[in-house]
């Protein structure tokens, strides 16, 4: 308590406070360029991070900004500012703090730019928006610090690599700037601590006490979980009766959809009329405010969430945390559980709920590696190209800039610290004139280089446009949702524009837990009535499908090689101990493969533990090499543990099938066409600037001139195809939604050894599989004789044939 | 299938899966909204650098119909450049395909909204075209019969599937956009719905030609 000056000292004194240990350590080391604290939630951790600000701002001398802090959340900004203002008072401390981010007043944002207060909070999306201005320099000149919060969860988005991009920039019109990383419990601190080092400059790790180990169980039901299925309603009685028992329960889910249909479910069987929220991404703000108002009113039992709560506003009176199916990554899961008794040094309590099956194995083993503090992640890559094109471009409206100087500044981002030269100025020739093979923008381009070799705008009115593009979030286009005639009113929620284009008129699905009727789409809303008696014929909004780490499917597999499972419920165990009967158990470092009939048709099931991604992707190589090889496929479904393929004719022999000779041409052809690498291109082009987001309000459903980024991309592909936004979309896909890095993964682990039972019926393990086949989409040439057939039965009750 | 026959005004008429209109008893080939140098202007209003390939695109396509269909008379039906400067600015090469295409034939550049005065091309500009009992011309007249027209860029579709299509009734024919960087306005909006009469159907363009219902 040494280190502290009187107005501190007395303040901590008469709340009965003692520095944590992580404080002093942060205190000791206000002075370092750059330094990262890990602690976990309720550890003081915002405290700590603002100290060395407070103490520095005591005496009211400095002028101007002072501290930035950044954090993900516009609602953290807020609430933080909310946090501090309290001591600040309490101290007496000559300090203005106030938050800047979308949502602050134009006025109130001029203002901020004209006179600047000493700490101001913000979001890396507005950081970026004020380094875009000219007086940018102005602003930062006397900036001393620099706090990035919940910057583990910032790290995983192309918004961290932004940010460490902005913070090189502003290290450079304020050189004495120092910086501070705030982090929930991570894998490789170190490699944290190098994105965030200032270039080569050492970055130092300071680790808060973890706690006491979290107190994590497997939930005992009495009906056992289904084959397959990943609703867990199973479990629902056991679920009420947990949050009946604990004062208030945070239930995550994976998706959206999940959480609609769960939280129905729930509703359905709440007899005893627990208070409940439903809080996800896809409901109204307003919706969303009044769940969290609710909540921390204390106001609520429990909210059914997905991953919008894994940040953000510390609820200290949650004390349990119930995630529902498997949680697809140890670190995910750690995060979760920390949600959970914000009061340091109490344990975590939290309850898994397997959803089927194979989830109870999968959650076994998440909770071990929990237990054991092994958490998972996949490396970090380099930093993307399409957030360095913004960041010339954000450079550009700022002035007229030199490209050696701000290839070296770039270079000074952890992300970017090994960034070569023809990336960058492959970049800067894709800002400057499009980067297109056809040299057709000589006239028009839209960055100039100058007479002294300086880059500018050729067209000072295009920094409004890049201004309105700025960030890396890139939304799925969404649609608001409306009781029919009541424009007014609040909206139920919103969803995707691709799920309202499949609806027609009668149509029933899930919003905001009610069920609603779909009756049309008018001028961007789709317009709905309540229809509370019927049943939902169309659950989903499709949500994101996360796949199962690479560190926890080795874990399932290690799970699997035990000679029994007494840590596993019965019902699992007697299933693993038949398959290992019937057929075989995977192996880490084989590859089982297994072929039974049935139906008349030749199943083949794959265990490659490589996560859903992989296996779908792996599921089309397989299909086009099965069809080459004439053994007629007919489809396959996929799990994150195994690819199930189904033929007219048997694989008899599986290994040249997994040939690794040729299988990324045969992505390659595939890949080209495929849905997933046009959404990743329409993100790629939109953070890159090619095309212009759709902002709300400005977009216009009825407008025939905004066409879709799809041309674009079929146009690029066949006249340009080296074209660099094509080459960042393919590096993009494959480590994302295609995954091929797992397969590759999955092929040196099982290094050509593959072991093929053919059995004589549906074995255990592949059971599951068989029971998911009937819910795959129809594509391709089926979906073109579907609407055929649809529309010329149309045709006929309309009597137009 | 790839192409679907109808009738309007007495004219046997078929709608190409390519969005093109082939009348074949009079040879006249017709197709809506090129909207050439789309990406020329974008660039020019300091918009944005699209890819800027959509001219060869499109006269890879307009060449495909001409040499299967061999028309005497082509009707681009307006909006054919996307601004006056736009043939200025065509890569040469471009200009030079589309001065081939148009070489031996009757070649008839209807105005539209976005080139609304003669570009400097052959050919003849005209507001509107009479060919027996139609008449060609933008935008679609209320009061008009017997009409071909374009400027909507009309999509339609179901089961979340939405292409280009032709708009048909008893009175007038609406054209799909056939240039490459064109988007489209959905059938159900209120000025198409307000257009088309009752018995309105919506023939969809791509890989086939499919006719149904227009959605409304």
């Amino acid at each position: 308590m040494s280190t502290l000056a009187a107005p501190f000292k007395d303040w901590f004194a008469t709340r009965g406070w003692a520095l944590h240990p992580h404080q002093s350590a942060l205190l000791a080391r206000a002075q370092d360029p750059a330094t990262l604290l890990i602690a976990p939630t309720g550890g003081g951790k915002t405290l700590a991070g603002f100290l060395p600000s407070l103490l520095e701002l005591a005496d009211g001398n400095h002028k101007g900004l002072h501290t930035l802090y950044v954090s993900p959340l516009k609602a953290l900004a807020a609430d933080i500012r909310r946090n501090l203002e309290n001591p600040v008072a309490e101290m007496a401390l000559p300090i203005r703090i106030e938050d800047r981010t979308g949502d602050t007043p134009h006025s109130r944002r001029q203002r901020q730019r004209a006179d600047p207060p000493h700490i101001l909070l913000t979001t890396p999306e507005s950081l970026a928006l004020l380094l875009s201005y000219e007086d940018a320099p102005r602003i930062f000149a006397g900036l001393q610090r620099v706090i990035v919060d919940e910057i583990h969860a910032l790290a995983e988005s192309k918004r961290g690599d932004q940010l460490m991009l902005c913070l090189a920039r502003l290290q450079g019109l304020a050189p004495g700037l120092r910086r501070l990383g705030l982090s929930a419990t991570v894998e490789d601190p170190d490699g944290l601590a190098r994105y965030l080092a200032i270039g080569e400059a050492p970055c130092h790790v300071v680790q808060a006490d973890p706690g006491p180990d979290p107190d994590i169980r497997i939930l005992d039901t009495e009906t056992p979980p289904p084959w397959n299925g990943a609703g867990a309603h199973y479990a629902i009685p056991e679920v009420l009766e947990a949050v009946r028992a604990a004062r208030t329960t945070l239930i995550f889910i994976n998706t959206r959809a999940q959480a609609e249909l769960f939280f129905r479910a729930l509703w359905m069987a709440n007899d005893g009329d627990l208070p409940i929220g439903l809080h996800h991404g896809s409901l109204s703000r307003e919706a969303r405010d009044r769940v969290e108002t609710a909540m921390l009113a204390g106001k609520l039992r429990a909210i059914v969430c997905t991953g919008t709560l894994d940040l953000g506003i510390d609820w200290g009176d949650v004390d349990l945390v119930i995630q529902i199916g498997a949680p697809k990554n140890i670190k995910r899961l750690v995060q979760r559980i920390g949600r959970a008794n914000h009061r340091y040094n109490a344990p975590s309590r939290a309850l898994l709920v397997p959803a089927n099956r194979f989830e109870v194995v999968e959650c076994r083993a998440a909770l071990e590696a929990a237990l054991a503090r092994e958490l998972d992640g996949e490396p970090r890559g380099p930093g993307p190209q399409d957030v360095l094109c913004q960041q010339i471009l954000i450079t550009a409206c700022a002035g007229a800039f030199d490209a050696d100087a701000l290839f070296a500044e770039c270079r000074k981002a952890g992300p970017y610290r090994a960034l070569p030269r023809a990336d960058f100025d492959a970049c800067l020739q894709f800002c400057a004139t499009g980067g297109y093979a056809l040299r057709a923008y000589d006239r028009w381009q839209r960055l100039l280089q100058r007479a002294d070799g300086t880059w500018a705008l050729r067209d000072p009115r295009a920094a409004r446009a890049i201004r309105m593009n700025l960030g890396t979030i890139v939304d799925t286009e969404t649609l608001a949702v409306r009781l029919k005639n009541r424009r007014g009113g609040a909206p139920l929620g919103e969803v995707e524009e691709a799920f309202a284009a499949t609806l027609v008129p009668g149509d029933t699905f899930l919003i905001g837990g009610e069920v609603v009727t779909y009756d049309r789409l008018r001028e961007l809303t789709v317009e709905v009535t309540r229809e509370s008696h019927r049943k939902p014929k169309i659950a989903v909004f499709s949500g994101s499908k996360f796949a199962t780490s690479t560190i926890l499917s080795h874990r399932v597999l290690a799970k699997l090689q035990q000679a029994d499972w007494p840590d596993l419920p019965a019902h699992t165990a007697d299933w693993l101990r038949l398959q290992r009967e019937i057929s075989a158990m995977p192996r880490p470092d084989r590859l089982l493969v297994e072929s039974f009939e049935a139906d008349q048709r030749h199943f083949t099931c794959f265990y490659g533990f490589a996560g859903r991604n992989a296996l779908q992707t792996l599921g089309l190589l397989l299909s086009q090499r099965m069809e080459k090889a004439g053994l007629n496929p007919l489809g396959f479904v996929s799990t994150d543990y195994a690819l199930l393929t189904w033929g007219l004719e048997p694989v008899t022999d599986p290994a040249p099938l997994l040939a690794r000779d040729g299988m990324i041409e045969g992505l390659d052809t595939w890949l080209a066409e495929n849905a997933v690498m046009k959404k990743s291109f329409r993100s790629v082009a939109t953070i890159a600037g090619l095309i212009e987001r759709n902002l709300p309000g400005r977009r216009k459903s009825g407008r025939q001139a905004t066409f879709s980024s799809d041309i674009l991309y079929d146009t690029l592909r066949k006249y340009d195809p080296g074209h660099l936004l094509l080459r960042l979309t393919r590096t993009e896909a494959m480590t994302g939604l295609v995954d091929f890095e797992r397969i590759e993964e999955m092929l040196a682990r099982i290094d050509g050894k593959i072991d093929h039972i053919t059995a004589p019926h549906v074995t255990p393990l592949a059971a599951p599989l068989l029971l998911e086949i009937g819910k795959v989409p129809i594509r391709g040439e089926a979906q073109e004789r579907l609407l055929a057939e649809e529309a010329e039965r149309m045709m006929r009750e309309a009597g137009l044939v | 299938m790839r192409t679907y026959d109808f009738t309007l005004a007495d004219a046997r008429l078929t709608a190409l899966s390519s969005g093109a209109l082939w009348w074949s008893e009079a040879g006249i080939l017709c197709v809506s909204d090129l909207h050439f140098g789309k990406s020329g202007r974008l660039a020019r209003r300091a918009g944005n650098m699209l890819p800027p390939y959509e001219n060869r695109e499109t006269l890879e396509r307009l060449e495909a119909d001409i040499l299967t269909r061999n028309p005497e008379t082509i009707i681009c039906l307006g909006d054919s450049f996307d601004d006056l400067y736009a043939f200025e600015e065509m890569d040469e090469a471009d200009r030079l395909w589309l001065t081939c295409l148009m070489a031996g034939r009757q070649w008839v550049w209807i105005e539209g909204n976005h080139d609304p005065g003669p570009v400097d091309i052959g050919g003849t500009h005209l507001a509107q075209f009479r060919a027996g009992p139609l008449v060609f011309r933008h935008i679609a007249d209320p009061d008009a019969s017997g009409e071909v027209s374009g400027h909507f860029h009309p999509k339609a579709g179901l089961r979340g599937i939405r292409r280009p299509c032709f708009l048909l009734d008893g009175r007038r024919l609406i054209l799909p956009a056939y240039g490459t960087y064109t988007g489209g306005l959905r059938s159900d909006t209120g000025v198409l719905s307000e257009l088309m009469g009752k018995d309105a159907i919506a023939i969809l363009t791509g890989n086939n030609v499919q006719p149904m219902p227009m959605p409304r």
